[in-house]
């Protein structure tokens, strides 16, 4: 990412070495707890052929011995320490579309689907995006209509939906 | 000609107004699907599938092929006209695509571009038209042994043949299994690492985890690299088509080339990027002048245009033909197949005429359709780009929402979602491939039942993997590609190589 214009001013958050470390000793965790949940269901050969945890177990095996590769290559690799995984403006700006995007799944979950996409288009546009709410408003309620159209009426897939559909008679 | 029968019925099957209807519609949202960052090949055909449900699956794989077909087409457009590949494959385009848009000369560019992945294609098409076939009745007499070692063909060629680091695309492979084999055991029935969740009982959809990893991800990666659309204006006349045209028949060894280096590396599963880049060096190589290369040479667009959409049209062909899918996006395509009810591998060529060569017949279409369409449409697609990307994002994130929840009507995939989109975005930053990851969930359950069913009664010895000459040659072959790198290593240490490889060296990152 070399290329990148903003590496020079954007002061770095993390290396990439840090998080690769950090991953591979994740999934070596992971590793060890599938590895063990497998063991314990056997993972040996019953007279039938494997049992059920036998393919699973050595996929974890696997995934360990990767890992532990992952985590040894990572920390001999000189060039990785100094290489920025992201920098601090850059990590603001992937938080600013991952919060508002959680916060879209929540009201999702309380109010159904075309609302909370309307406002969450809406809402986009003018908190983020700085573009004008007349317009953010339009195009948020035209997406709306829209996905309903095609998915409700036409398509027949049932997504969630809330109070405001109900009383519509949808 | 057999097969030159069977192609005529698929036409037969093909040509309602309803299918072609659907063609058309596939193949304007594959584009835009290609042109929109955020949103591929993959993770649109996965957004989409929930539509195609209630459809019978001939109209379904018409719509999703199609899809495919645009998503191949709209990659140039962003590549050339803005410099930023829509998609990984799109890359090497970039080298000389954008430097002649910016010599005024994108017209040209887009032609090409749009020609040669047109060319690519349909060599790919005719290779599948006439060997999809003949190996499908070949791996007729297959029995588990030698389905799970086609597979682990598959997986070894994976980590033989990628260019990132062996221990990244093991990683990359084992988790997608690991998540297969969540949920309820086929075969004993036992539940295996639930942990007493009743939402991990329904074990991963592939699905889910596709819209998340490139989908989700690629929004965040958008936003974080900032992404500001400058690009130079597109309008195709007629006349500069007509005029590209006519220069092209000079360059057919450049197209020959790259069709075969796609057809190869669509096949064995190293996918449309690695064929584009090989395209690219080789082109390059050989040409007469290639130092002028990189500065806004039209076989500079040629070369990896055509390679890429040969690759990714050739990745049908053990889709088709085996059921197991050559990329990203042939694996979605057959987690649909199973979808639609149709049992993917080689009794598809006998059970399902109409299916196999109703698809066959649309690749042919659909690729004459999107050469005609993408030349007229340029222009509307480069303005899509030119909408804030504020806009385009939240649309994107919804629609991947929405494609997560209807997998199986549930909110859980949505969040589940979220996280695969955390996950996709770390392990491509830090160069683990998600490819692989992909397919294995996708085959993870077969494989897995192939190697029990075929360890059935044996105590555990690998022998039936090597107790027929058939079985023996996969088997081994599958080592001889798992160690690829060793053994190319150790014949260039046999001939006392003061001379490695040019070209290959070069063809190093492709993060897009």
């Amino acid at each position: 990412m070399s290329d990148d214009p903003n590496v020079g001013v954007d002061p770095a958050l993390v290396s990439t070495r840090s998080v690769e470390v950090v991953v591979m000793a994740l999934l070596l965790g992971v590793a060890v707890f599938l590895g063990w949940d497998n063991l314990r269901i056997g993972a040996g050969w019953a007279p039938d052929g494997p049992q059920a945890g036998y393919f699973p177990f050595y996929l974890s095996v696997l995934l360990g011995g990767a890992s532990v590769v992952g985590i040894v290559s990572a920390l001999r690799h000189p060039d990785l320490k100094d290489e920025i995984f992201v920098g601090r403006s850059a990590f603001g700006r992937v938080l600013r579309v991952f919060i508002p995007t959680i916060l879209f799944v929540f009201l999702v979950q309380v109010i159904g689907l075309y609302v909370a996409s309307f406002i969450f288009v809406a809402l986009f546009m003018i908190v983020i995006g700085k573009l004008s709410p007349w317009k953010s408003v339009l195009t948020g309620l035209i997406f709306s209509a829209l996905m309903f159209y095609v998915f409700d009426v036409q398509f027949n897939v049932l997504l969630p939906k809330g109070p405001l559909e109900a009383a519509f008679g949808f | 000609m057999e097969a030159l029968d069977s192609l005529f019925h698929g036409f037969g099957v093909l040509l309602t107004f309803h299918n072609m209807v659907l063609m058309l519609i596939g193949i304007c949202l594959g584009i835009l699907v290609g042109v929109l960052p955020g949103l591929g090949g993959p993770n649109g055909v996965a957004i989409l599938l929930p539509l195609t449900f209630t459809m019978d699956p001939t109209s379904a794989i018409v719509l999703l092929s199609c899809i495919y077909w645009g998503a191949l087409f709209g990659g140039a457009i962003t590549s050339i006209l803005f410099n930023i590949p829509g998609e990984a494959w799109s890359v090497a385009t970039t080298f000389d695509g954008y430097p002649m848009a910016q010599k005024g000369e994108a017209a040209e560019a887009l032609t090409a571009a749009f020609t040669a992945s047109f060319v690519g294609s349909i060599v790919a098409v005719m290779l599948i038209t006439f060997l999809a076939p003949w190996i499908a009745s070949f791996a007729l007499r297959f029995g588990p042994p030698e389905f799970f070692a086609v597979y682990m063909l598959t997986f070894c060629s994976f980590v033989g043949l990628g260019k990132e680091a062996r221990h990244k695309i093991v990683i990359s492979l084992t988790i997608g299994f690991l998540l297969a084999a969540v949920g309820m055991d086929t075969v004993s029935g036992e539940l295996r690492m639930t942990f007493g969740s009743v939402e991990l009982l329904r074990g991963f959809d592939f699905l889910v985890a596709v819209i998340g990893l490139f989908g989700i991800s690629e929004i965040l990666l958008a936003m974080e690299e900032h992404l500001a659309f400058k690009g130079q204006e597109a309008k195709i006349r007629f006349t500069v088509v007509w005029r590209t045209w006519m220069t092209l028949p000079r360059y057919w060894m450049t197209l020959l080339r790259s069709s075969a280096i796609g057809c190869w590396l669509g096949v064995t599963p190293g996918g449309a990027i690695a064929a584009s880049f090989m395209g690219y060096n080789l082109a390059k190589r050989f040409s007469r002048d290639g130092a002028s290369f990189g500065k806004g040479k039209i076989e500079g667009v040629l070369a990896p245009e055509t390679a890429a959409h040969a690759a990714g049209t050739s990745a049908l062909l053990p889709m088709l033909a085996l059921g197991i899918p050559g990329s990203g996006t042939a694996a979605v395509l057959l987690g649909g197949l199973m979808v639609w009810g149709l049992q993917p591998g080689p009794l598809l060529f006998v059970e399902q005429k109409d299916f196999v060569w109703g698809l066959i017949a649309s690749m042919y279409l659909g690729n004459i359709a999107g050469l005609i369409i993408v030349l007229a449409t340029v222009p509307l697609f480069a303005s899509v780009l030119r909408v804030p990307f504020a806009t385009i994002a939240p649309m994107i994130i919804v629609s991947c929402a929405v494609g997560a929840f209807a997998v199986q009507n549930a909110m859980f995939d949505i969040w589940l979602m979220l996280g695969f989109g955390i996950v996709g975005y770390v392990f491509k930053k830090i160069g683990i491939p998600l490819a692989p990851m992909t397919l294995a969930l996708v085959l993870g359950d077969k494989a897995e039942d192939a190697f029990r069913q075929s360890m059935i009664g044996l105590d555990g010895g690998l022998g039936i993997f090597w107790s027929n000459k058939l079985v023996g040659t996969i088997s081994t072959l599958a080592l001889i590609m798992l160690f690829w790198p060793l053994i190319g290593k150790a014949i260039d240490m046999i001939r006392g190589s003061g001379r490695s490889a040019p070209g290959a060296a070069s063809s190093g990152s492709s993060r897009p």
